[in-house]
């Protein structure tokens, strides 16, 4: 019943690397991460994986599997084309360490210039279910990185310094939609985050594992409210005439 | 010659940074102390992002019966008295004061109707108690957490891990550690160290613990000479999935139970009634009618109806009931029991427990909205661990602080299911404080430190160097066959002594692994050097069974089903002696205060109504 499958993973490092070929045995229900360990318990024990939880929770297990970014944790080998091989890659948006590793500090540092939840003065901590349930929808992220990686804006024009990309778009909606935030954070989303750059072609909302509609429910809406803030012709008069503190962040 | 290294000083050195690690870390930076965060992993990856039914406080936003004591009385009853009772106290005391802080700091909690954060029911637990998320409560308390920290001025170190802790006089004054990336060395100098590395189900074959989950912790703490309690008792989480193979043992959050779910055996019996402990059955509905009208209370969102169902007994008797059951033929087809939520609305089970849905529908074929579950017992947390000082958190080694699973005590023979999350922040918190404090009047070492650097350093190349040798991952296999063989879910003498001998037959293998490679990225490397800790733990948790001739909690002995009072008075205590060997000793159990006994009595009397 043992059925084999070839795998060709990179094996390399910044200096240079090309396509190893490796054949595993397959069993009922595997899935690429599985491969992966099968191939480091037997052919290959220095072969870099990043993964932690086997269970679609971390957000670790980042690869472009047949050129597609999956959570190699949740895809089927039952799921891929069974007469060719399974190509495994390294992320290729972030800068390789190691065969299927990738060096992600990057989205650590753009995380850390997003100003934290800040709550209103004497906020009250009561709020309906139907009030965060969007902004549960963006808590949802685990950090994989996958829209990160797929966002043309960083994968084609290498936009990191000025753009934040799809991950952080959400958090910066998850803070700018909680009920009890009292930061205004709309100069900052139009000035730092590069919002302005993304043209919705919904590729980050197409990768997600977590199933956020990360184009719909925050970009979009983000640059909705951007739009209104800065751009509404009435609002623009209104800011003139009695200053910009006289428009806050709606209610 | 030795390698070169860096070093990094801070006041407080922080190793881990799961829930505990975070909050201790957070709670150590804003008392003013340099504080220094090292973790295996990628921040934000911890295993606590793997926890999903809810964190236990009793903030009565639900069942306005609850409060601390019967909090108290139910982790105690839960850990079957063996728990150290003020860790207990502190615990049920400081959760929801925790617990509402993670909401002020950004946590988005399920709301109550009138807005308040919503409580479910948990196994153990009278009230429902069980702040949560949907079925995803651990990412919300790290996501909150790690935001938290990255914005307070905490220097994270991420992908490092430590493999000694450095010894001044015996206080530990720093550790030496590598980074996974480049295999470079690093050395912290700290004036005090958290340990919160968590617990070490790596040592089992079917486990819901990841990678990182090897003991490093206990490790570290033991080699430093500190005592390790309780090793004997490991909890076997009863809803671990079991097909197919490459997630058998996957968690299956208890929050189905807590939601309504039934388990049932192949023949189609509901067959937890009857392993109902005969001291608690009152607290339980006396049958199907009565389960049935408890869960539809829960539906209703209204008062509960009722007694709770059988299902929601501890996970020790609950993992007890569904081995029996697959051991006597009755069994799923994969080897299970089946745990079923179809009977509910499909919306309400997608809302309530999202990420079962979809593991069960990515991972198995299974749509948990239409047909049942197939489950069974997994390796899932550790009770016993290093020995700590309830307030401070403080070990017995000067400088060395411990929270969460990697410390022992607080849950005593059995963790009742939410009591992690809140352990880890309540005693996060403490052992963040107690540091700091500890850090203000501890000077920096005197002598050098460089030959305890050095020896290190050697250690931890030495498997490069090795001609003959096995690989780490067949002596990992070996090590995980072993422990889930003859020191599993239930014990016997013969099976431990067993065990034990085999594992006295590894040691040599393991100090001889053999590693390929380079000591970039390789995680064959890492793997040989986490194996020196599973070792230790593996040895300690079939010593300590062996030493308690009894069954109580997690600890179950075929040759000694009962309860002997004599082991109701004691912990086994693990310590190395002089000779580098494993010692194993009885240490007498605190004694509980007469004003908590008067209040465990009291809460233990009162019986939860049975309504007609």
């Amino acid at each position: 019943m043992a059925e084999t499958r070839e795998f060709q993973v990179f094996r390399g490092d910044r200096s240079g690397g090309k396509m190893e070929t490796y054949p595993v045995e397959v069993t009922p229900g595997m899935v690429v991460l599985d491969a992966m360990h099968r191939i480091q318990a037997t052919a290959a024990p220095d072969m870099a994986v990043r993964w932690n939880c086997k269970a679609a929770k971390c957000g670790s297990c980042s690869a472009e599997v047949n050129g597609k970014p999956k959570l190699m944790c949740k895809t089927r080998l039952d799921a891929l084309p069974a007469d060719r091989p399974v190509e495994v890659r390294p992320l290729r948006t972030f800068p390789l360490i190691r065969d299927l590793v990738t060096d992600v500090s990057w989205n650590y540092e753009v995380n850390k210039k997003i100003p934290p939840f800040t709550p209103k003065p004497g906020a009250v901590w009561r709020w309906k279910q139907e009030d965060v349930d969007r902004v549960q929808e963006f808590r949802k992220c685990i950090e994989c990185f996958l829209c990160q990686t797929v966002c043309h804006v960083l994968r084609d024009h290498q936009k990191q310094p000025v753009f934040n990309g799809p991950r952080f778009f959400v958090r910066l909606a998850s803070l700018e939609m909680h009920p009890m935030d009292g930061l205004d954070r709309l100069e900052q989303i139009k000035e730092k985050s590069g919002l302005g750059y993304c043209n919705i072609t919904k590729c980050c909302t197409e990768v997600c594992p977590e199933d956020i509609r990360i184009t719909d429910n925050a970009i979009i809406p983000l640059k909705e409210r951007v739009v209104d803030r800065f751009y509404d012709p009435i609002r623009v008069l209104f800011r003139k005439i009695f200053g910009s503190a006289s428009l806050t962040k709606p209610e | 010659m030795p390698d070169k290294y860096e070093t990094h000083d801070c006041d407080v050195l922080v190793i881990g940074a799961g829930g505990a690690g975070l909050r201790a870390a957070i709670e150590s930076s804003a008392m003013g102390a340099k504080t220094a965060l090292v973790c295996k992993s990628l921040l934000g990856k911890a295993h606590t992002v793997m926890a999903e039914g809810g964190i236990a406080a009793a903030l009565a936003n639900v069942d306005e019966e609850d409060d601390w004591r019967v909090h108290f009385h139910d982790t105690m009853a839960g850990g079957k008295m063996l728990n150290n009772w003020r860790m207990a106290e502190l615990h049920a005391k400081e959760a929801p004061e925790r617990v509402l802080e993670l909401e002020r700091w950004g946590a988005v909690f399920d709301r109550t109707r009138d807005g308040r954060i919503l409580q479910r029911a948990f196994g153990g637990h009278r009230h429902k108690r069980l702040s949560h998320v949907g079925d995803r409560t651990g990412l919300e308390m790290i996501r909150t957490l790690q935001d938290k920290g990255v914005h307070q001025g905490i220097d994270v170190y991420m992908e490092c891990t430590i493999t000694r802790l450095l010894m001044d006089g015996g206080r530990v004054v720093g550790a030496f550690g590598y980074w996974r990336e480049s295999g470079r060395f690093v050395v912290f100098r700290s004036k005090a160290t958290v340990l919160a590395t968590g617990g070490f189900g790596k040592a089992y074959p079917v486990t819901s613990n990841s990678w990182e989950y090897t003991g490093d912790g206990h490790g570290l703490a033991y080699r430093a000479g500190a005592e390790l309690i309780d090793m004997e008792f490991v909890q076997f989480h009863p809803t671990g999935m079991v097909w197919p193979p490459g997630v058998k043992g996957l968690l299956v959050t208890e929050a189905v139970r807590g939601e309504g779910g039934i388990l049932r055996n192949s023949k189609g019996e509901r067959f937890m009634f009857k392993y109902l402990p005969e001291a608690n059955r009152k607290d339980f509905a006396a049958d199907e009618a009565e389960a049935t009208r408890w869960v539809e209370s829960v539906l209703a969102d209204s008062k509960p109806d009722g007694r709770r169902p059988p299902e929601l007994s501890t996970r020790d008797n609950v993992a007890r009931a569904i081995y029996t059951e697959v051991k006597e033929g009755r069994g799923s087809p994969h080897g299970g029991a089946f745990l079923d939520i179809s009977y509910q609305p499909a919306d309400r089970v997608k809302k309530k427990l999202p990420s079962m849905y979809h593991q069960f529908l990515e991972l198995a074929d299974v749509d948990i909205t239409k047909v049942p579950m197939e489950v069974g017992p997994t390796c899932h947390y550790a009770m016993g661990g290093v020995r700590v000082d309830a307030d401070t958190c403080v070990t017995t080694v000067p400088g060395l602080f411990a929270a969460g699973e990697v410390a022992g005590g607080m849950h005593g023979s059995n963790r009742l299911g939410g009591n992690s999350l809140s352990d880890l922040i309540v005693f996060g918190c403490r052992a963040g404080r107690g540091a700091a404090e500890s850090a203000k009047t501890a000077s920096r070492p005197t002598g050098s430190l460089d030959r305890q650097i050095d020896e290190a350093a050697a250690e931890v190349n030495a498997p490069f160097g090795r001609t003959t040798g096995e690989h780490p991952y067949a002596l990992h296999s070996e090590l995980q066959e072993i422990m889930g063989s003859c020191v599993g879910i239930f014990r016997t003498e013969s099976d431990l002594k067993e065990g034990i001998r085999r594992l006295e037959a590894l040691g040599p293998k393991v100090r001889n692994v053999r590693v390929e490679g380079s000591r970039m990225y390789n995680p064959g490397w890492h793997l040989a050097l986490d194996l020196g800790n599973l070792m230790v733990i593996s040895e300690a948790i079939a010593r300590s069974a062996l030493a308690r001739p009894e069954s109580r909690g997690a600890h179950s002995r075929l040759d000694h089903p009962n309860y002997d009072p004599h082991f109701a008075t004691v912990n086994n205590c693990v310590k190395q002696n002089d000779t580098g060997g494993m010692t194993v000793r009885e240490t007498p159990l605190p004694k509980m205060s007469d004003e908590l006994r008067k209040v465990y009595d009291e809460v233990e009397a009162m019986s939860l109504p049975a309504k007609a």
